[in-house]
């Protein structure tokens, strides 16, 4: 093999790949710096709080019994939204926020794997039996938005969706007890 | 080696009698779910269908030509005959009983649990024991082809092992680890449920199981498409492969960091803390680099190809490459597909960008152009290069199969780039019918349509494909000799131990996967998490 053109000789194979490698290593370690930056310094993370809760009894009692679910504002002005993803439905079916207001949503399930988006955002979590899943969010503009189960949990599944009603601050209006319901329509 | 050859067509056959089932589903799953079908079949259908194009793309089509395939190479490449041919035979039919025993139960409505089981769901246990079957005859596979190696290497000491079978190799013990996770879900958790020996299931725990599995298996998949990278598209092309030891690295590269990235897949998830999730996806992120270097190797080993026919100037030797000849055409049409599948890939790696598609049509895009188009499209392509080889017939015509793959690639681009921008928009996964009458979901109608046609291009060429085998298979015209596998540039003489076997990387794999599962997977053990009821779907 000694009739190769110049650049196919083996050190100059190795240098091209060397060479390809470091492009491949500069690419990489971009990458993972924007995600580090981001996470660090806009705080964009996966929803992940870990955080147990029995479905064998969540309905029973605490934060997700039946009178608890839905949109409540609390004395300091915080707003969470809490939700039960079960066969086949989101309780309650829809929930009103408030708009350009930090968010905290809560969702749990009593039976089986679940998820849910809402359309138009980057609201996205699994609600998997055993555990809270949590999103924090702000909702920029005031819409109707779809919140549909996006993971198989039976043939119900594609039934299975809520509305978000985002309305504008002075629309936003608790109740007595700090409770906000979606306005008919 | 008649013998050797029956078995290989016997596999293949069944490879590819369950991709054409499973085509033929996709087409009218596509078809109910768009503005045009809505209101057509049930629930209960849709997810049935659904199921079994799963089972029959992803565990029958690629199980099953991943072993016919790795059967030819341990005879082709090595050159000897088949160790434990009895063996193979008995894996082989129990793999087929288990497709058997798996599709009785999909097509009775007892098992719409879709590919990916989700537990607490729960499904007839056949269907379970039917997929574990044909886990346990890959398994005889895996050994078989690591027992051929040893037999080579023995009878040629010091000898580098030629790089088709240290590719199959790889992709077997690779394959041993990657089942590991779901076998022991199965077992262990899903079928004691699904014969009511226990009433609970750790949700958490069987996803976080299926998770180790669900990366790698994508990569056992793929394997085959790289072999056919570097080893059978640059003979095909008239060229050399640049580099040898690139071969060897790349697949080295894939059996360490297919396994320990798993958790990517369940960034949206709550029972996982973020360092874990980040670990992973520090991890992931090197996964691209037996891809990169690969498009790399194979681009140089091309332009070779391309220069001596004359091609000149940057990329003018480019159009001098033979594109008539299938597996130059599927060569180039994969790597476009892996383009944009790898592009999408790298957003759904993204950590905290993942929200923006998880579980959205981008993710079903992704993977089909991934699997579907480039992997399946090299598919056809080592179909067509090793059936002649078997039957002793050539195609009488190339056309035919070069009108096939431009279907494929233009039929897979068609459908899957209307699902990118929909998955944007929130189009979510795993739907039987939309309802077309709501004001968002109205508006995504007509590229569902768009994507449908590709759809509908995608099973002409797959009918295409099997009629295109059937004409082989009566062809009057003998198969010529001809070889098959590229040699290098500089064919190596001696490689390194650490580049010719798997010992030193089997270590290095269990330090990151105890790295990277060790905690998340124990933490359900110190302090288990509260079990869910098993819902019954049979």
């Amino acid at each position: 093999m000694t009739d190769h053109p110049a650049e196919l000789h083996e050190r100059r194979i190795l240098g091209t790949e060397l060479l390809w490698a470091f492009g491949v290593g500069v690419l990489i370690a971009a990458t993972l710096s924007v995600i580090v930056f981001t996470a660090l310094t806009r705080d964009i993370n996966p929803p992940s709080n870990v955080e147990r809760i029995d479905p064998k009894t969540l309905h029973l009692s605490g934060e997700f019994a039946e009178q608890n679910l839905g949109t409540t504002v609390t004395a300091d002005g915080g707003v969470t939204v809490r939700v039960i993803a079960t066969q086949f439905m989101f309780v309650p079916r829809c929930i009103a926020v408030p708009r350009q207001r930090r968010v905290t949503l809560r969702f749990a399930t009593p039976d089986v794997v679940h998820g849910l988006l809402i359309t138009g955002t980057n609201v996205n979590t699994m609600v998997v039996p055993g555990f809270v899943a949590q999103v924090h969010t702000e909702f920029p503009r005031s819409a109707d938005l779809l919140m549909p189960c996006h993971e198989y949990c039976g043939l119900g599944h594609s039934e299975m969706w809520a509305t978000v009603q985002v309305v504008p601050e002075d629309d936003f209006k608790p109740d007595q007890d700090g409770r906000v319901s979606c306005a008919q329509r | 080696m008649r013998n050797a050859e029956r078995l290989c067509l016997a596999h293949f056959c069944v490879a590819f009698a369950a991709f054409l089932g499973a085509a033929m589903l996709g087409a009218w799953q596509m078809w109910v779910r768009s503005p045009l079908g809505a209101n057509i079949g049930t629930p209960g259908q849709y997810f049935m269908s659904v199921t079994a194009h799963g089972v029959a793309m992803a565990y029958v089509l690629s199980t099953f030509f991943i072993m016919g395939f790795g059967y030819f190479v341990a005879v082709t490449a090595l050159g000897r005959p088949l160790p434990g041919k009895v063996w193979a035979w008995a894996a082989f039919w129990m793999a087929v009983l288990g497709v058997v025993m798996a599709l009785v139960p999909i097509l009775l409505g007892q098992a719409s649990v879709l590919f990916t089981f989700y537990p607490p769901l729960t499904a007839s246990p056949w269907f379970y024991i039917g997929l574990v079957l044909v886990v346990a005859g890959s398994w005889v596979w895996c050994v078989l082809m690591l027992v051929a190696m040893r037999a080579w290497k023995r009878e040629n000491p010091g000898q580098p092992v030629p790089l088709a079978m240290f590719g199959t190799v790889a992709n077997a013990v690779m394959w041993l680890w990657t089942t590991v996770g779901v076998a022991v879900e199965l077992v262990f958790q899903v079928i004691p449920a699904s014969f009511g020996l226990v009433q609970t299931v750790d949700a958490g725990l069987a996803r976080t199981l299926f998770s180790w599995t669900l990366h790698a298996i994508v990569y056992f998949w793929l394997i085959p498409a790289y072999i056919a990278f570097y080893t059978m598209v640059p003979r095909a092309a008239g060229g050399r492969l640049y580099s040898d030891t690139m071969g060897r690295v790349t697949f080295i590269l894939f059996l360490i960091y297919s396994l320990p990235v798993g958790m990517h897949h369940l960034m949206m998830d709550p029972q996982h803390g973020n360092g874990w999730k980040f670990i992973q996806v520090l991890l992931t992120a090197f996964v691209t680099v037996p891809t990169l270097l690969t498009i790399f190797t194979i681009s140089a080993s091309l332009e070779i190809a391309g220069r001596l026919r004359g091609g000149r100037g940057l990329f003018g030797w480019i159009a001098a490459l033979p594109w008539e000849r299938p597996t130059v055409l599927a060569a180039g049409l994969a790597f476009v597909m892996l383009g944009f599948g790898g592009f999408g890939g790298l957003i759904n790696m993204g950590y905290g960008m993942n929200a923006m598609v998880h579980n959205t049509s981008w993710v079903t895009a992704h993977f089909h152009l991934i699997f579907g188009g480039s992997v399946v499209i090299m598919y056809f392509a080592i179909a067509y290069e090793v059936w002649p080889r078997l039957a002793g017939r050539e195609h009488p015509s190339p056309a035919p199969l070069r009108l096939q793959l431009w279907l494929w690639f233009l039929g897979m681009m068609v459908m899957t780039l209307p699902w990118h921008w929909l998955g944007l928009q929130g189009q979510w996964r795993r739907v039987a019918n939309f309802n077309y009458a709501d004001p968002i979901i109205a508006g995504w109608g007509p590229l569902v349509v768009v994507s449908l046609g590709g759809g509908l291009v995608l099973l002409a060429s797959a009918l295409l494909f099997v009629r295109n085998l059937a004409v082989l298979h009566r062809s009057p015209v003998p198969t010529l000799q001809r070889p098959l596998y590229a040699l290098a540039v500089h064919p190596p003489q001696r490689v390194p131990a650490a580049l010719n076997g798997f010992g030193l990387w089997n270590v290095l794999v269990l330090i990151l996967m105890l790295l990277a599962y060790g905690y998340p997977l124990a933490q359900f053990v110190i302090a288990p998490s509260p079990a869910a009821m098993v819902h019954r779907v049979n």
